[in-house]
């Protein structure tokens, strides 16, 4: 498979608006993971000076402070820590639990299959962010509660997308022909179903985490995210209502890095989907 | 005939509709493959050769009927019954290209069907996969590329490929020379008789070309609406067939350097809707010889000539 | 005969990404009037794309013309306006008709309305009432015209062999047979009164008996009508059958061109006797042609079979041949039975 994914990376590469999508996601990534050496205020995140409070932007207090005098440049780095775990964690879980149900779904005819399937339109039915905040008010606001809302609320999405290509796959002559040469149902489903199915699954991924950030940022804008002191990037918006629109980069900073952030997935997400597409990947030789 | 290695009485297999119609698509078939034949079915689309093959082995259900191999029965067996019994009757399917995974390489394609039904070593699997490349006349060096980097002819070659090293007694050949250039085609066909020869094999060939059947096969069966028509040995089916449906097919195919089809006598009509098999005679409804009896007695195939059967009350 | 059309040593290149695709090279055709000319070859040969420069529907801007004319009852449609073919001859006087009659039919409106459309734009009455002030879309159908030309198709579907032409007019394509769609479209070519009709695999998706059919009614109405076709086939047995002369190509290049039964009688370029040689036979498997079709990125020089050819020598390989014979042409250097090619 190694020149096929080449092949996608060469193609990738010409796509200009996906690759500042990547460009974008992996700066998010590089800030999270150097966050302590890129901080100016490492200790930002606990540590307050009240006579600094709401400082504009200079050259000391990169992006202005916040009403305690924490740094709000590094309070943002040490936020998209919180930002990537929040988003891989929830998304994590919403495969893990939404392929396999969506697989099995696909793959059976009968009961099993429709209870799947009911039971994600039932998740589908609500809203996305009115169920997160159900779930996240009832449980109480604390990260791994944010996590498990999030998760909870998107996995039927995954369900949906591999059941409807599992659906088409397994009509596929290929998957006929592999059980008529004598493979047993889980060789062809995870040898030959699964992988065949992995292109629209990962673009779900990359788009379901631009939507999961957007979410969590939600969540936490409402109070229902992690407690204070958290540099969460949705909270901070929260505090800074208070003193609009004089401390004007109190907000905008923190609302700027997530809708980059959300941008640059959605954009590696629909870049994602032009290049892994079958149809246009498939087309190898003419007839000979 | 020698004895039979595979035979088949009163097959059945109905596609149901959403309405709740059913298609008779296999509507009681009776046949019997000897070992060392290759028994051609011609029938045109929509007539249920493929079907036929599929029920056979096991991927669609039978509704009616007995399939025996080698002796035992074997229509609706299931798990390891059924894949103990598919090394030894295998399926070939008529689009090559769309019966292998694209994401596998060709080598892994091929490795599969050993590793699925053998217990033997990576280096005997390797050995065995490079013998029957050979054998089908391609090169070590395909066996990294994918189905959609070689060419038609190719990937029918890799399709014979995977089946023949599970070492097989009967093989079954969707349409295996359609949509190939002539050229292409008798390539093919040169190939499977030499392969035919060299495993000592049984194909059910299922051809919508007479041509191609009558230059390659040892005997005949004629389908018709999920039905067989007509059997016999080729040379008597191709030179004295003697039912109506039999004749009609062979006046329609040109014959270049021949008489012209176009000037002479054809089939008026087209097929009647599956959903609505005529009572009695299936093909009566466009037969110039049906007489009142067609429309109420169902023919049975009935010997005619030695190990040749037509379906006719008139032939 | 007088010729209607004539293709003189047309080039055509596609780009691909993997290089250029030299489909065509230095192809001549010439189609009498009244003449029923086989396009024969295997796939990848070039016949599609030589119909589709004669149609001008060649794909933009993956094609390139490089070298050739096409000549038509005066015009050279290879210069000729895009807009002008469009206007006075694709759909008019040349007609089509398609390998997939289920493709080519929109599925979402009846038979009739499909017919009358063509009508509208298509027909001899249409040429005759000229250029409308209109755009296009906003022109009126004079109702007159329309009573006519729907007399005209029900005609039509009565010559094609139409069971009830007034109800396969309500009908949609998809509740009609493959047979019956392929009645259609050929009704559909015919109603223009072209001078020509380009009929591209007409019969290879149909089962042999309806084939039959087909061709039979395909050449009745053709012959009747004294319209010529170019009937692009890879299948030699249905050239046989209606064809008055067969050009066969190879990768390309056209090799041979004669009347149909000399052809079959006495093939005169390696490449088609091998071809028919690889025929099905009735007493045993056929003759297998060794090699593969080059590819046409990187095509052989000269001759484009000559590495396959029995026959080839160093000049084969260096430039192509020219023209010989009289009524059977062949381009080759080492032509068979040399002697008696001229007599066909």
């Amino acid at each position: 498979m190694r020149s096929e994914t080449a092949l996608v990376l060469r193609k990738l590469a010409e796509d200009r608006l996906a690759l500042v999508g990547l460009l974008i996601v992996l700066a998010l990534l590089a800030c999270a993971v150097f966050a302590p050496w890129l901080a100016t205020f490492p200790e930002a995140v606990t540590e307050f000076n009240p006579a600094h409070r709401l400082r504009p932007p200079d050259s000391v207090y990169l992006l202005g402070t916040d009403r305690l005098g924490a740094d709000i440049y590094s309070r943002l780095l040490f936020g998209a820590r919180i930002t990537i775990a929040i988003a891989l964690v929830a998304v994590g879980v919403a495969v893990a639990v939404g392929v396999p149900l969506g697989l099995i779904a696909g793959i059976h005819d009968g009961v099993a299959s429709n209870l799947i399937m009911r039971l994600a339109d039932i998740f589908l039915a609500v809203p996305q962010i009115v169920l997160a905040i159900a779930i996240a008010q009832t449980l109480g606001p604390s990260l791994p509660n944010v996590i498990l809302a999030l998760s909870a609320t998107f996995w039927p999405w995954f369900t949906r997308l591999v059941y409807a290509e599992t659906r088409s796959v397994r009509n596929e002559t290929f998957i006929e022909a592999t059980v008529a040469l004598g493979a047993s149902p889980a060789r062809v489903v995870c040898l030959h179903v699964l992988p065949n199915i992995v292109s629209p699954i990962i673009v779900r991924i990359t788009l379901g985490l631009g939507f999961t950030i957007l979410t969590a940022a939600a969540l936490g804008f409402l109070g229902l995210g992690a407690p204070p002191p958290t540099p969460e990037w949705g909270r901070t918006i929260a505090e800074s209502r208070e003193y609009l629109p004089d401390a004007w980069w109190y907000a905008a900073a923190p609302g700027l890095a997530i809708f980059l952030v959300v941008v640059g997935f959605n954009m590696l997400g629909d870049g994602l989907r032009d290049v892994l597409d079958p149809r246009t990947r498939r087309a190898g030789r003419p007839r000979d | 005939m020698s004895a039979a290695l595979l035979e088949v009485q009163g097959l059945s297999h109905r596609f149901r509709l959403k309405d709740g119609r059913a298609v008779r698509a296999v509507d009681g078939v009776d046949l019997a493959v000897g070992a060392g034949e290759i028994l051609g079915i011609v029938g045109e689309s929509g007539c249920g050769k493929s079907t036929l093959g599929k029920t056979l082995i096991g991927v669609l259900g039978a509704d009616d009927g007995t399939v025996r191999f080698e002796g035992a029965p074997i229509q609706n067996l299931d798990g390891t019954a059924l894949r103990a019994v598919r090394s030894r009757l295998q399926y070939v399917y008529q689009d090559a290209g769309a019966a292998l995974d694209p994401r596998w390489t060709i080598g892994r394609s091929l490795d599969e069907a050993l590793v699925i039904h053998t217990a033997l070593p990576r280096a005997e699997r390797d050995a065995r996969v490079r013998e029957t490349l050979a054998a089908v006349g391609l090169h070590g060096d395909q066996l990294s590329l994918y189905p959609h980097e070689i060419s038609g002819g190719q990937q029918r070659r890799v399709g014979l490929a995977r089946v023949l090293a599970l070492h097989p007694k009967l093989l079954i050949l969707d349409e295996p020379t359609s949509g190939l250039d002539v050229s292409v085609q008798a390539t093919i066909l040169k190939l499977l008789v030499a392969l035919w020869k060299q495993y000592g094999l049984t194909l059910l060939f299922i051809s919508h070309d007479l041509a191609v059947v009558r230059s390659i096969c040892t005997r005949v069966a004629v389908m018709y609406l999920g039905r067989i028509v007509e059997t016999g040995p080729t040379a008597g089916i191709f030179t004295n067939p003697r039912h109506p449906y039999t004749k009609s097919l062979l006046a329609a195919v040109p014959l270049p350097g021949g008489r012209r089809v176009i000037d002479e006598a054809w089939l008026e009509g087209e097929p009647p809707d599956p959903l609505d098999i005529p009572s009695g005679c299936r093909f009566r409804n466009r037969c110039p010889m049906a007489q009142p009896l067609c429309a109420t007695d169902d023919p049975t195939l009935r010997p005619l000539a030695p190990g040749h059967n037509a379906a006719c009350h008139f032939a | 005969m007088t010729e209607l059309l004539a293709v003189r040593d047309l080039i055509v290149n596609y780009h691909s990404e993997r290089g250029i695709v030299r489909a065509l090279d230095g192809v001549s055709l010439a189609i009498g009037k009244g003449e029923v000319v086989g396009l024969v070859g295997e796939s990848g040969c070039g016949k599609s794309t030589l119909a589709r420069a004669i149609l001008g529907v060649l794909p933009v801007p993956a094609s390139e013309v490089r070298a050739g004319a096409i000549a038509f009852g005066g015009d050279n449609l290879l210069t000729l306006a895009s807009a002008e073919i469009a206007r006075r001859i694709r759909g008019r006087r040349i007609t089509f008709i398609p390998q997939d009659p289920y493709g080519s039919l929109n599925p979402l409106f009846t038979i009739g309305q499909q017919m009358l459309d063509l009508m509208h734009w298509k027909s001899p009455r249409a040429a005759a009432a000229g250029r409308s002030a209109w755009p296009a879309v906003l022109s009126r159908y004079p109702s007159a015209r329309r009573a006519q030309d729907r007399a005209a198709i029900l005609d039509m579907l009565g010559a094609v062999q139409i069971p009830n032409p007034e109800q396969a007019l309500a009908k949609l394509p998809h509740e009609l047979s493959g047979g019956q769609r392929q009645r259609i479209v050929i009704a559909m070519a015919l109603l223009p009164q072209p001078e020509l009709i380009i009929a591209d695999e007409p019969t290879t998706a149909l089962d042999v008996t309806i084939q039959a059919q087909i061709l039979r009614l395909l050449h009745r109405e053709v012959k009747r009508r004294q319209v010529s076709m170019l009937f692009t086939t890879h299948d030699l047995g249905t050239a046989w059958e209606i064809c008055d002369r067969v050009v066969v190509m190879y990768a390309g290049q056209d090799v041979e061109a004669a009347p149909t039964p000399a052809f079959f009688a006495a093939p005169r370029h390696p490449y088609t006797s091998k071809l028919l040689e690889s025929l099905p036979r009735t007493d045993g498997v056929a003759q297998d042609i060794p090699g593969e079709i080059p590819s046409l990125i990187a095509p052989p020089q000269g001759c484009r079979f000559h590495p396959r050819c029995y026959f080839a020598t160093t000049e084969c390989t260096i430039t192509r041949p020219p023209v010989s014979g009289g009524a059977h042409v062949v381009r080759c250097y080492h032509p068979l039975g040399a002697s008696t090619g001229v007599a066909a």
